[in-house]
């Protein structure tokens, strides 16, 4: 036995320094990652991709509140100067008159390039006759004065037609010559950083960056001007650093509370602090090979998963309470058994969460199976040969007793429960149709008053989230290219028909060199358009001289160079097609985002009319709803979460038919578990929930925990002469205390997916707890000390 | 997924609206204030307008005038529609301060106010139609002159950014009656719009 027992602790010691070295080495990350399937769909992967690499991944919306116009305007100014020499941003876009001017000339030099109108037909002498005769219409129209300086360089008014081209329902305001917000209460950046979505820390960096340089700016105004503004900043990057930031601050408090709490109550338990301090061995062993088991079994850990690990001290305690309050004569024969099921239940439940596709539960499942394992393991084989060198704790026998009692009691009025289980499972049913939540923002650790904010300046700075993308993948850039320009023709007609409201696409800014060198081809030389020229202002108030300025441009375009993607590095224009023009893994993906009109979505008959222009095109390309993706997404979770929970339910109740052997038994261990499920679903839903993911694995936790306490019942009653009963029911309230206090904690997290997981868990287990002492078989010996009072 | 290319169409409509609130001066002498007074009360009665129109437009790139011609359709006090049928059809909607032009089957909408170089060509209008003081006078100087019977107004920009493109805008009516509008340009261009018989709704 000692021997056995110093060989114990050599081993434990050997595993806690290699299970610590895992640990600090280990990879953490606290991203969207653990809400993004692990094997995705084709579709899945780019929707993925999207969020986390997207150009929309890099993008912060920063607003400037307060004040009066011009102070706003100011600050934008000052912000936007010192943030573009920042190596954090790839640009900041403003509103600036600077930034348009170049975007515009830009437009402007490549016009002939760019319009899709450039064919031979357009500058045949019927053809510009068309065009001049219309560029005069517009002259003479209130837009009059913005063609008037370019049309005799441009008097087919090119230029115009590619700007018109452009989907201009979302413009940003402009007050005092910067982006506003349309109400003129909030000046807007558009800042685009230059870390990968994945690089959170490179994203605090920036988000600092532009802290830093809204500081800088308001000290250089006088402290009156200064004092009434405000930023704030949304967007993926921020999100990201602030779901890392919540979590991580969340998962230190949780585990700090929850544990000194559990540290109290054992201390009022037990009365002796080495005892105490005996207990949290099992619990930090647990803790340490999770995180290495998950470490070791993933890319990396992610916060989440420590968050849930809370939890586990609630259980892992267990054993050590066990050993301790029971201090049964020889704990291996008495308890080890009945320890030995409960973890295997427990292991069963855990593990129906490892193939799940949802990267957050199959870490929560390996990490609690390593845990509890090596909590167990711990208890078994390195505390007993601890234990007699340590002061007794203090006799439960007396609360034990008083327990013992109550629940003797309570015993005849069982009825109850048939009507409890009635009464939820009705309240189940009516509720049928809005039991599930069916949205994947529900699992997302922002606030909701966040994701209003971030909606709001969305929709001012004319970023709108995008439902419908046209997505094209190629073998490389050009191609793309080509797929998109084949495309841009299928979708043009439906929005003349009225079936789409616009599109966007990156050849707008860049067409595929085949394209451009056709419209290049297009123009003709110097004397063949003088003479049509001259043909084709027959009619019209000017004569062929005043277009000498067109001629010129012409013979120069038709010698410039072709358009290539450097030559839109210095405008905004350059985002765009970053935006619409991605790598992936596989090659290179051509991206159209389509817009219904106004801001609503597209009905399904136009949906259709997009598919069927799309397959129309004659490109591997498809029509991509990312709302519907994501909700299908989250419904392919929960479908997996319900799947696993009831196969994990399923194994348990196989386990225990092995090993108890007896229907009557299995019975009385399941029944308690099932009815806890139950009514804690009902009052979930009672209370408006709409059941998440999270709560359906809460159920499989309530299954694997509540199990424990329902074994020992079961073992009361079947070894009536060797356990003392008191002390079984005080060591059962105790670990259930714990338990509870573990999970109640989880549940007043901030993190939906702890809370929860905390709000299912915490009361169920109770229940669990309750409903075994209630149905358990009264011990034939327990009759004898009720007798006398 | 998000977008992409916000504000392409500012590209089209890009001049600052510049400037601090201004400056309203009424220089029209002591006796015309009360005429003038009286000619937007009158012009405020009015709630329907549905007239033709024919508008030359003079331009120093251009060896000849434009002629265009078409419909005026108002309702009181902030709908005017100009419907131009000649030499091709456009329409041009200002209505509750959204500007909408519509040509081809595109329809094109931005907010007056960023888009304030439209002003002088459409609010101009709108405003003496609805006899609308504050509108006229945020957007320009105001000087009246004549009488009820026979009067002019000549509206200058306010704004200095504004005046660089047009000079001055001159409406000229009877009672009620919108006769000509002419808008001179800074660069020497100008457009007079003659307004014609009244129309059947």
């Amino acid at each position: 036995m000692r021997r056995a027992g110093v060989a114990g602790t050599l081993i434990w010691a050997l595993c806690a320094i290699l299970a610590a070295v895992i640990v600090l080495h280990a990879r953490y990350t606290a991203d969207l990652s653990a809400f993004l399937p692990r094997h995705a769909s084709a579709t899945q992967r780019l929707l993925v991709e999207q969020l986390r690499e997207g150009p929309a991944a890099h993008l912060i919306i920063a607003a400037i509140s307060g004040g009066d116009a011009a102070t706003r305007a100011e600050v934008s100014q000052l912000m936007a100067s010192r943030l573009r020499a920042d190596p954090s941003f790839a640009a900041i876009d403003n509103g600036d008159e600077a930034q348009l001017r170049r975007d515009r000339e830009f437009l402007f030099d490549h016009r002939y390039l760019l319009s899709p109108r450039v064919t031979p037909q357009h500058f045949s002498a019927s053809g510009l006759h068309e065009a001049i005769a219309e560029a005069l219409d517009v002259l003479s129209s209130p837009a009059g004065p913005l063609v008037k300086p370019l049309f005799l360089r441009d008097p087919t008014l090119e230029t115009l037609a590619i700007i018109e081209s452009l989907d201009a329902s979302h413009a940003p305001h402009i007050a005092a010559g910067v982006w506003s917000s349309p109400d003129d209460s909030r000046a807007l950046i558009l800042a685009h950083t230059r870390a990968s979505g994945a690089d959170i820390d490179g994203q605090q960096a920036a988000c600092e960056a532009l802290k830093g340089g809204f500081a800088a700016a308001l000290a250089t105004l006088p402290p009156p001007r200064r004092a009434a503004l405000t930023l704030s900043m949304t967007g993926p990057p921020v999100f990201a650093v602030a779901a890392r930031a919540t979590i991580k601050g969340q998962v230190w408090r949780l585990s700090s509370l929850s544990g000194a709490c559990i540290a109290v109550l054992l201390l009022f338990v037990y009365r002796s602090l080495p005892v105490l301090a005996l207990t949290l061995v099992p619990v930090a062993s647990g803790a340490l090979a999770g995180v290495a088991a998950v470490a070791l079994g993933f890319p990396a850990v992610h916060g989440l998963t420590l968050g849930f690990g809370v939890t586990l001290i609630g259980e892992s305690v267990d054993y050590a309470i066990y050993l301790f309050i029971q201090r049964a004569s020889d704990p291996r024969a008495a308890l080890w058994p009945t320890i030995r099921l409960g973890v295997l239940t427990s292991i069963c439940g855990f593990a129906a969460l490892l193939p799940s596709a949802f990267t957050g539960l199959a870490q929560l499942g390996l990490y609690s199976i390593a845990g509890l394992t090596a909590a167990a393991l711990v208890t078994r084989f390195v505390l007993p040969a601890w234990l007699p060198r340590m002061p007794p704790v203090r006799d439960l026998t007396a609360a034990g007793s008083s327990l013992e009692r109550f629940m003797a009691h309570l015993r005849p009025a069982r009825g109850v429960l048939l009507v409890l289980a009635l009464l939820a499972a009705t309240l189940l049913y009516l509720h049928r149709n809005v039991l599930w939540s069916r949205e994947l923002a529900t699992l997302s650790p922002i606030p909701r008053t966040d994701m209003q904010l971030d909606e709001r300046l969305r929709v001012e700075a004319g970023a709108p989230d995008v439902r419908y993308v046209v997505v094209a993948a190629a073998a490389d850039r050009e191609s793309a290219l080509a797929a998109a320009d084949a495309l841009s023709a299928r979708l043009t007609p439906l929005i003349d028909a009225g079936v789409i409201g616009g599109f966007e696409s990156a050849t707008r800014f860049l067409p595929p060199l085949a394209t451009q060198e056709a419209r290049r081809a297009s123009l003709p030389p110097t004397a063949v358009l003088r003479s049509r020229l001259q043909e084709a202002l027959a009619g019209l108030p000017l004569t062929p001289a005043r277009l000498e300025p067109f001629v010129h441009d012409i013979e120069s375009a038709r010698t410039a160079p072709l358009l290539g993607p450097a030559d839109l590095a210095t405008t905004s224009l350059g985002r765009a097609v970053d935006a619409l023009l991605v790598r992936s893994p596989s090659g290179w993906s051509a991206l159209l985002p389509v817009a219904a009109h106004g801001s609503g979505d597209l009905s399904s008959a136009a949906v259709e009319q997009v598919r069927s222009a799309v397959a129309g095109a004659a490109v591997p390309a498809d029509l991509l709803d990312l709302k519907a993706e994501a909700d299908r997404l989250y419904a392919g979770y929960l479908r997996d979460a319900v799947r696993l929970a009831l196969g994990g339910l399923i194994a348990i109740v196989l386990l225990l038919s092995i090993a108890l052997r007896s229907p009557a038994r299995m019975a009385r261990v399941v029944a308690p578990l099932l009815l806890s499920v139950l009514i804690v679903a009902a009052v979930l839903v009672a209370l408006g929930h709409a059941l998440t993911i999270l709560h359906v694995v809460g159920m499989l936790l309530i299954v694997a925990v509540g199990s424990n306490y329902a074994l020992f019942f079961d073992r009361t009653a079947t070894h009536p002469h060797t356990d003392s009963v008191p002390l079984v029911l005080a060591s059962l309230l105790t670990a259930n205390l714990a338990t509870v206090i573990a999970f109640g904690v989880l549940a007043c997290s901030s993190v939906p997916v702890l809370a929860d997981l905390g709000a299912t868990v915490a009361p169920g287990t109770f229940l669990a707890l309750l409903f075994a002492a209630w149905l358990a078989q009264p011990p034939p010996a327990a009759a004898a000390p009720l007798s006398p009072t | 997924m998000r977008p992409l290319l916000p504000g392409c169409a500012v590209l089209a409509c890009t001049l600052p609206l510049l400037g601090q609130p201004l400056l309203c001066t009424a220089t029209e002498p002591t006796g015309e204030v009360t005429a003038f007074g009286e000619l937007l009360k009158l012009l405020s009665e009015r709630r329907h307008g549905h007239v033709a129109f024919t508008e030359v437009q003079q331009l120093s790139i251009l060896d000849q005038p434009l002629h265009s011609s078409g419909e005026l359709v108002y309702d009181a006090p902030d709908r005017l529609e100009k419907r131009t049928l000649a030499p091709r059809r456009e329409d041009l909607l200002l209505e509750n301060g959204m500007l909408t032009v519509e040509r081809d089957h595109h329809r094109r909408s931005v907010a007056l106010r960023d888009f304030p170089q439209a002003a002088p060509f459409v609010e101009s209008l709108r405003a003496t139609l609805a006899g609308d003081r504050a509108a006229l006078e945020h957007y320009f100087t105001v000087h009246f002159s004549g009488n009820l019977d026979r009067w002019s107004l000549e509206l200058i920009p306010a704004d200095a950014t504004l005046r660089r493109s047009v000079q001055r805008v001159l409406i000229a009516g009877e009672r009620d009656r919108i006769g000509t509008v002419e808008i001179h340009q800074s660069d020497g261009d100008s457009s007079t719009l003659t307004v014609g018989p009244e129309l059947p709704p």
